[in-house]
């Protein structure tokens, strides 16, 4: 989650939503997203809305401090029930990131989850995943987890290089979260996700081939694999900036990529979305698919995203305003946007042309048609889905993504 | 206190003895308008509390740049007074008819016409930096028109003036004295009264036939939105009085005077004008080409038979494609010109259509300033934002069938066997430093140019002659001299015909299309330079797209250089989660709405700045850069 918050409409005090919003709401699926907004220190690469403690000192911490927070969850859990009311639905998904959510104490995370199955019940077969930084759990950790009712974790690995993370400032020593990937198996989580980055100043092909050798062979069913962007106002920004590190080149990316893919293909890993291969339809992460297929979720935490029938808001960024809206009973949200059917329209071609199922051609006006069209032609898009009424990219297509989807927008 | 006189002589009851028509011929800074402001106050037309800055410099492009585009004619009164002693011993009150010129070689068909109103001039100069080419040029312009010359030098409160040294220096040019230089300071004001009693002194009272039909010269010709055509003329010979019928004798056209007067400096409406004086006239003429400047008036019915001599049509020398940057303004642009060309009689255009521009105008021009100056006021007076392809001149083809073409636009370059090619040649002054010969002789060479002559104008300052392809002018070559010597060089220009040349079309191919805006005409020795510059210039400006892009310059079929573009391999953000969707959407709408920039040149997208960067010669951007 990005930390600059768009631009929007004022969000009403009591968070209500629009008529249009929760009209046929029982059709979508529901998720729920909850922000942990702490680390111990701040990666070099990271522009996501958390704080070190040092960064919280003075600044309203005493309201948002990690021995609450839990708290200050469970209370906007119980603003969204207001909110949406007599809803019926329950809740399909619940994915807890951050920030790094295992510096709170498992408990913690039990009772946020707890107040969303409290609020509006999960749903059978529901999946509850966590982020995990593989430093700051133990087999033990795990076990309480499983226990509180998460069934998938998702460790940042990142790379198996040692000068690598030192770029990127992860403080994990390679091999621990290989070993992560064993408890988390052992504690019963039959869903385990690395991340992984490539791309970092100073990683060579070969490092990047060691990293998803090292990620394969600790037997995930799952992979995101992600270019650095170096966001601006990052630490690693400014090195770049001074000449300290070099700026990685797209074409490299590009190369990167194709490594990933084969790699993870040659594993029997499949991709579903521009940056994410399982090993199944189980190992897929459907929280992440609620985003990409324009259901229903509610954010809960600060800076936190919320989507609910074609509206979409954001809560205040600080913890300390977000645990001060709450105390007060008013809504956390800073700004929201209702969509038009265009930009609805806009937002699905630009979502599910990222998934491996591709975009429905009926979505495309004339313009965007004809675009496809050629971009058959040029082997961006894949004939036969094509053929049957589907965008779907190829391995270069997925590579030129955005500018298959500018044209597409047309 | 200005010394206002008293027993001021009216508009046409003034005898002609007392009337003394001068203007002021200086460089652009030398201080021209500063003096104007001088003389406003010192003859006290514009009272103190009324004076600004420039009073006369109307258009915030002139007061800005410190030129004057469109001249002006005021009115003083003064009594001359004795060794400046203002209070008393003042002579007879007369008037001082000054008209403002414009300063720049582009108008010199309009600046003859002013001089051709004047039995005087003043030569300002700058006393810390001496005469530059176009005052020279000016200068020669008015001994040709048989002008009594006051030489003065300004700024003289300056710490770096020299104005022992200039003055020798003007004394050598006109033959005067250096003693008779004039030293003045129009910022205090030094000088000025003494400069004002020798115009009385030494500018003849013009002399013309009181009982004849009228003739009037047209000097100038101002568009105003509330008032129609102000004409501004000299009468000669005559009387015009108010509410005559009058006649334009190029065309025989008659029109009603619904006013006439005098400024001083606020119009002011009169009975009539007289012999050698001065003012203006306003017919309800609704546009600048109905009123041309060097045009006879006399009265429609017994009027004169024969007019003033020295009318020209203007004839534009420079072309440009102006094109709007959002197609969707064409309609504006179109609109903007024919209300720029009210007020312009030297500014034609007609529509074209550019394969990779769209719709737009090719404008013919006196000049780069001229050129400038029009594009500055449509993109600031009417809010357009244009593209301008590079300047060109007017060539004429022959075939070897016999056929002749008129080029005005470099795509229109014919194809097949072609005989002979002509371009216009001017006659270059240039004045500089003598450190900077071998500088300015070497640009010169490198632009085709052959050396007529050179000057000592004094000890360390030169003038040099040359002969130059318009072409090699109009493309940075002022830009160029200006770099070459520091600053210190100065141009001025006339054309003096045309001249056969081994002239070829450079072609610029993207991914195999031609890009008509960036054809260009050049000689057959430079052509390769040119086409290998272009090519490395448009790979550094083109985006990758996502198929490979040749960028070639050819000769017809004759490929001379060559470039590629790669082709982009990766166009997608890694992430795209719950909190990006709205992040993304209108990062998408931004990148649309920057697509919208591009033009389409067959398959290849290209941004607006590209045409910019490139049509736009390099020391402009430079010259941009440093303001």
């Amino acid at each position: 989650m990005p930390s600059v918050l768009p631009d929007g409409e004022p969000m009403p005090q009591d968070g209500a939503l629009p008529a249009s919003a929760v009209a046929g709401a029982a059709g979508r699926p529901l998720g729920f997203y909850l922000h942990v907004p702490y680390c111990a220190t701040r990666c070099g690469y990271c522009d996501f809305n958390t704080y070190t403690a040092t960064e919280l000192r003075g600044s309203g911490g005493v309201l948002a401090s990690r021995e609450n927070y839990a708290e200050m969850v469970v209370e906007e859990t119980r603003l969204a029930r207001k909110v949406l009311g007599d809803d019926p639905r329950r809740v399909e998904t619940v994915f807890v990131g951050g920030g790094t959510p295992t510096l709170l104490d498992a408990a913690d995370l039990g009772r946020m989850l707890g107040a969303v199955r409290d609020e509006f019940g999960l749903a059978e077969g529901a999946e509850v995943t966590t982020e995990a930084n593989p430093e700051s759990v133990d087999p033990r950790y795990l076990e309480r987890l499983r226990e509180a009712g998460f069934t998938r974790v998702s460790f940042g690995m990142q790379s198996a290089r040692q000068h690598v993370l030192r770029v990127l400032d992860r403080t994990h020593t390679p091999g621990r979260p290989e070993r992560c990937v064993a408890e988390a198996r052992a504690a019963g989580f039959d869903h385990v996700n690395l991340d992984l980055i490539y791309g970092t100043p100073g990683e060579s092909d070969d490092d990047w081939r060691a990293s998803l050798d090292a990620a394969l062979g600790a037997g995930p069913d799952h992979v995101s694999a992600y270019a650095l962007i170096v966001e601006e106002g990052t630490q690693l920004a400014r090195r770049i900036r001074r000449g300290e590190v070099p700026m990685t080149d797209d074409d490299v990316h590009a190369d990167r990529y194709l490594i990933a893919e084969e790699a993870l293909s040659a594993a029997g890993f499949r991709w579903y979305e521009v940056s994410n291969w399982a090993t199944s339809d189980a190992g897929r992460c459907r929280h992440n698919e609620l985003y990409w297929r324009g259901a229903d979720w509610w954010g809960a935490g600060p800076g936190a995203h919320s989507h609910v029938g074609g509206v979409r808001w954001w809560n205040v960024k600080h913890p300390g305003a977000y645990a001060q809206a709450l105390s007060e009973g008013r809504s956390p949200g800073a700004g929201r946007e209702v969509l038009t059917d265009e930009e609805r329209r806009v937002e699905r071609i630009l979502l599910e042309l990222r998934l491996a199922e591709g975009c429905p051609l009926d979505l495309l006006a004339p313009a965007g048609a004809a675009a496809a069209a050629r971009a058959v032609t040029d082997g961006l898009l894949e004939p036969e889905p094509y053929a049957e009424g589907r965008a779907r990219l190829t391995l270069r297509g997925r590579l030129l993504a955005d500018a298959v989807v500018r044209d597409l927008v047309d | 206190m200005p010394a206002t006189p008293t027993n001021v002589p009216e508009p046409s009851r003034t005898d002609p003895a007392l009337i003394r028509n001068f203007c002021i011929i200086a460089h652009i800074d030398h201080g021209k308008s500063t003096l104007a402001d001088r003389m406003l106050q010192l003859t006290g037309v514009v009272e103190q509390r009324q004076m600004r800055a420039q009073y006369l410099d109307r258009m915030d492009i002139e007061r800005e740049r410190g030129i004057t585009i469109k001249s002006q004619a005021v009115r003083l009164p003064w009594a001359p007074t004795q060794g400046g002693d203002q209070g008393g011993g003042a002579g007879a009150t007369h008037i001082l008819n000054m008209i403002d010129t414009p300063g720049h070689v582009d108008f010199t068909y309009e600046v003859s016409r002013s001089l051709a109103a004047c039995e005087g001039c003043i030569l300002l100069v700058d006393a810390a930096q001496g005469i530059e080419a176009q005052t020279l040029a000016n200068l020669y312009l008015a001994l040709e028109n048989d002008l009594t010359i006051i030489p003065v030098l300004n700024k003289i409160d300056l710490p770096a003036a020299q104005p022992e040294k200039y003055a020798a220096e003007l004394a050598h040019i006109i033959g005067c004295d250096p003693s008779d230089v004039l030293k003045v300071s129009a910022k205090t004001g030094e000088g000025v009264a003494e400069l004002l009693n020798e115009v009385v002194r030494l500018v003849p009272a013009p002399v013309g036939v009181k009982d004849a039909p009228a003739r009037a010269m047209i000097f100038d010709s101002v568009y105003d939105a509330y008032r129609g055509v102000v004409t501004y003329v000299k009468v000669v010979d005559g009387t015009l009085g108010k509410r005559e019928r009058i006649k334009m004798m190029s065309t025989g056209a008659a029109h009603e005077l619904l006013e006439i007067g005098t400024n001083s400096p606020e119009m002011t409406p009169a009975d009539g004008l007289s012999v050698g004086e001065v003012g203006y006239l306003i017919t309800g003429v609704k546009d600048v080409r109905q009123s041309k400047v060097g045009d006879t008036i006399t009265q429609h019915s017994n009027g004169a038979t024969e007019a003033l001599g020295g009318y020209k049509d203007p004839k534009p020398m420079v072309f440009s494609g102006l094109y709007p940057l959002d197609g969707s303004d064409y309609p504006e642009l179109r609109e903007a010109l024919d209300k720029l060309q009210l007020n312009d009689a030297a500014l034609v255009y007609e529509p074209e259509t550019s394969a990779a521009l769209g719709f737009g105008f090719r404008v013919g021009f006196l000049g780069l300033l001229h050129l400038e100056v029009i594009r500055e006021r449509l993109e600031r007076e009417f809010g357009l934002d244009l593209i301008a392809t590079a300047p060109n001149v007017i060539y004429r083809v022959d075939m070897e069938d016999g056929s002749e073409h008129t080029v005005t636009n470099p795509s229109e370059f014919p194809v097949g066997k072609i005989s002979q090619v002509h371009e216009p040649v001017v006659r270059a002054t240039i004045l500089a430093p003598s450190e900077f010969i071998g500088a300015i002789m070497e640009l010169c060479q490198n632009r085709r140019g052959v050396m007529l002559g050179m000057d000592y104008l004094s000890e360390d300052r030169v003038e040099i002659r040359y002969t130059l392809p318009l072409a090699e002018v109009v493309f940075d070559f002022f830009d160029q001299l200006k770099s070459k010597t520091r600053g210190y060089a100065s141009l001025d220009y006339e054309p003096t015909g045309e001249q056969a040349s081994d002239l070829v079309k450079v072609d610029i191919l993207l991914h195999g299309d031609k890009v008509d805006a960036f054809s260009a005409i050049t000689h057959k020795d430079k052509a390769y330079a040119y086409g290998v510059r272009l090519v490395a210039k448009l790979r550094e400006l083109i985006p990758r797209q996502n198929f490979e892009v040749p960028i070639q310059a050819a000769i017809g079929s004759r490929v001379i250089a060559r470039e590629t573009v790669r082709a982009i391999r990766k166009d997608v953000l890694a992430k795209c989660y719950g909190g990006d969707i709205s992040r993304k959407r209108k990062l998408l709408e931004k990148q649309k709405e920057g697509k919208k920039r591009m033009k389409m040149v067959g398959s290849v997208e290209v941004p607006q700045e590209a045409f910019i960067a490139v049509l736009s010669s390099d020391s402009e951007g430079d010259a941009k850069a440093k303001k």
